[in-house]
């Protein structure tokens, strides 16, 4: 939003008179959602989509830039006990410029607490925390021209926000889309992606019901959509199922075209050596091995580490590394610059560490 | 007197104190456990007080200015400054900086980030307080906080004519209490003697000023500027409320450590000390006062010292069922819980302040036993001291400064 009265020049004055606090944290006590110092948003709206999951439609608050682009996530922590707990969520919603709210789609899991009490304990009005939104696997504005989505069960709600993105552009390009799920009543969406086929002769919507049909024979994509080849693909879903994507396109020498998200934590990278965490603020140190995270290590130390999700996408546990070198646990990378910012959660120790918390 | 070997004096055997420990650990772990959503609220809710009573009384005063509201408005935005300020400071900001309420992964009520509404930044006081204090509590030579550099508070400690001057000290510490506090971590006595680190001297008195600088403006310029013509009476009334603080957690905090029976330690103790003795040298440190909830409150949970020094960073709500077990464990080992009304707590401070001002041999010791010869009373610095405990709360050295600031 552009506006004409400078807020932060406003807002810099004002701390003048609440210093050592900023005006946001009195104003949030008016109004939960006025203070950028925190990311919040209040729960709108839950709306349920199928029997596990549902959609929260979310208002933010200040400090909210609404430069999401088609496909990404945002984090959102709620207080579950009295502790914020982060997870990452794809937004559902398409893209505005000038929008109110925010829609993110979750599925509660079997053993997922977060994601139960999301779809079916919040209420309207609850406040939550939020984070950016963060991720590469978009779609390019424009489009190109021939699209195919592979989308299995909750892995439908980045494109989703894309294809209503297409959809409210009047865009529409050639796409297909593949969708997996279980049963048709287990698939989100359903009835809205049926409609925006009738409604767009470029859009065809394959529907694979799992429980009866089987899961998707990759071999069979040549019959679905013969020049698979030559458009842009856009694929997320169980991790079995992206990895199999994944191999039969590096087969085929197509891997550039080939766009993935992943929610889960994927550990690829070797383990590090190891070493003496200090944490330097708090005095605590411990010995962890190499394949303790350094948050782990920093919880059993009893160090109270900032963490979100917990799988290397939030950025909530962001700790700053004043020396030694860590290991990224995800693709091995080794990071290990005095001062460096480093995500807690998917790295590990490579030799004596210490940390600024 | 000052102890050399808490479980010489304690009578109690090694295995009794590791048992007591373990104990002591035991009560730890169940309220880390069951640290829940009313704890997280009793925070929330005292914040929520603590600046509505800021704001309020920040416009009352104004309202005193600029409408026919008048002196009633003054008198009731003053105390409510003089309020929040004291909530500020004591049960919210300490606590929060001791980590307190890290648990609770919310940044926006996290040590590592809260700055208070004093003088002193948070780093430096981390440091004096959260590692220097709560690890060498009444260690003679290593816990700065026994008489802060200025007041003669111990027997052991040798006397000198300037000590003549202490109800004089006292009084202008009182009054300037959280000036006192801002230049603590400065550690003047080690300045005087050409100790300190001169770069470290540098950056510790930028920070000071830079922030001393934002809390005058503040209540001495900006908010008077605003008031117009009535300037004069705000400013008198944010210097009241400033100096009510002072007063306040000047009392508060002489009652933690310099009533009759908080006892004093020499540096044989440290060595090999162990978490158990640790906890011992803590419980015979420190004195509590008895009160009401709305005194604890007010006073930043430290009526419940012996709590607060065995559990610096288990949130203060949980002092009061903590002191029942503690005490019932006391009872058990045998071992001194020192506790008493807070006016007789501040008496007994005070006659020590009154009698140390003067040579030992014109008056006699409050404390049981007789004194052990003097001692040199050289400040050690952190190089000096063993390594530090973990369970004390953060304490910086990395300028992680607040945007705003």
């Amino acid at each position: 939003m552009t506006s004409t009265i400078p807020w932060d020049r406003v807002r810099r004055a004002g701390s003048k008179l609440t210093t050592p606090l900023h005006p946001d944290d009195y104003l949030r006590l008016i109004n939960p959602l006025w203070t950028s110092r925190e990311l919040r948003g209040r729960v709108e709206k839950v709306v349920p989509e199928t029997e596990d999951a549902a959609t929260l439609v979310i208002r933010p608050g200040w400090g909210w830039r609404w430069d999401h682009r088609p496909g990404q996530y945002i984090g959102i922590g709620i207080e579950v006990d009295g502790r914020f707990q982060w997870r990452s969520y794809s937004v559902s919603s398409p893209t505005k410029q000038d929008g109110r709210t925010i829609a993110i789609t979750v599925r509660a899991m079997p053993e997922g607490l977060l994601s139960s009490h999301l779809v079916n304990g919040l209420e309207p009005g609850t406040i939550v925390r939020l984070a950016s939104p963060e991720g590469d696997f978009t779609l390019p504005d424009p489009p190109p021209a021939r699209i195919l989505f592979l989308v299995g069960g909750s892995g439908v709600t980045p494109v989703m926000s894309m294809l209503r993105t297409l959809d409210r552009r009047g865009s529409m390009p050639d796409v297909v889309l593949h969708y997996s799920s279980p049963t048709p009543a287990r698939m989100i969406f359903r009835d809205e992606l049926l409609d925006l086929e009738g409604r767009h002769d470029g859009l065809r919507f394959h529907q694979l019901h799992t429980d009866t049909d089987g899961v998707l024979d990759l071999a069979d994509l040549d019959g679905l959509c013969p020049d698979w080849r030559e458009r842009e693909t856009w694929a997320c879903g169980p991790g079995p199922m992206l990895d199999a994507i994944s191999e039969h396109f590096e087969r085929a020498g197509l891997e550039e075209r080939l766009h993935v998200e992943r929610f889960s934590l994927q550990l690829g990278g070797d383990g590090g050596e190891g070493g003496k965490l200090t944490f330097r603020n708090s005095g605590k140190e411990i010995e962890a091995d190499g394949a303790t995270t350094l948050l782990e290590a920093g919880e059993q130390a009893g160090v109270g580490m900032p963490y979100g999700c917990r799988m290397g996408i939030c950025h909530t546990c962001t700790v700053t590394l004043v020396s030694g070198t860590i290991r990224d646990l995800r693709n091995g990378d080794e990071l290990g610059q005095p001062n460096e910012p480093v995500q807690t959660c998917v790295t590990a120790a490579v030799g004596d560490c210490t940390l600024d918390i | 007197m000052a102890i050399a070997d808490v479980k010489e004096y304690t009578h109690l055997t090694e295995d009794e104190v590791e048992q007591l420990g373990r104990e002591l650990d035991a009560i730890r772990a169940e309220v880390e456990e069951s640290r829940n959503a009313d704890d997280a609220a009793y925070i929330n809710r005292l914040i929520k007080v603590q600046r509505g009573l800021a704001a309020g009384g920040r416009v009352a005063m104004l309202a005193s200015a600029h409408t026919r509201a008048g002196r009633p408005a003054l008198v009731a935005g003053t105390a409510m400054l003089a309020v929040a300020k004291i909530l500020e400071n004591m049960e919210i900001g300490h606590n929060v900086m001791h980590g307190q309420w890290d648990w609770m992964n919310d940044p926006e009520i996290h040590s590592s980030n809260w700055e208070w509404d004093t003088a002193q930044p948070a780093e430096q006081w981390k440091h004096s307080h959260n590692y220097i204090h709560h690890q060498f509590t009444n260690v003679l030579g290593h816990d700065n906080d026994i008489g802060y550099g200025i007041l003669r508070m111990a027997r052991e400690q040798k006397w000198h004519p300037v000590n003549l001057g202490q109800p004089v000290y006292n009084a202008l510490l009182a009054g300037l209490f959280q000036w006192g506090v801002a230049l603590h971590d400065l550690d003047i006595e080690r300045i005087r003697k050409g100790e300190k680190d001169p770069g470290e001297m540098r950056r510790q008195l930028r920070q000071i000023l830079r922030k001393g600088r934002n809390q005058i403006l503040k209540d001495y310029v900006v908010y008077p500027a605003l008031s117009g013509p009535a300037w004069r009476s705000t400013l008198r009334a944010n210097a009241t409320a400033n100096v009510a603080r002072n007063l306040w957690s000047y009392v508060i905090i002489f009652c933690g450590h310099f009533p009759d029976g908080a006892l004093h330690f020499t540096e044989e103790e440290l060595e090999d000390e162990t978490r158990a003795e640790w906890y011992l040298r803590q419980m015979l440190g420190s004195a509590n006062f008895e009160g009401g909830r709305a005194l604890h409150v007010l006073s930043g949970s430290l009526g419940y010292q012996i709590e607060h020094h065995l559990f610096p960073d288990l949130p203060s709500n949980r002092y009061p069922e903590i002191a029942v077990k503690v005490r019932a464990l006391c009872e058990k080992y045998d071992i001194p819980y020192t506790i008493g009304p807070l006016h007789r707590q501040y008496g007994q401070a005070l006659r020590t302040i009154m009698k140390l001002s003067v040579p030992n041999s014109w008056t006699s010791s409050d404390q049981p036993e007789p004194p052990s010869p003097s001692r040199d009373r050289k400040r050690r610095s952190d190089a000096e001291r063993p390594a530090r405990r973990p369970e004390l709360g953060g304490w910086a050295r990395s300028p992680r400064e607040r945007s705003h600031d």
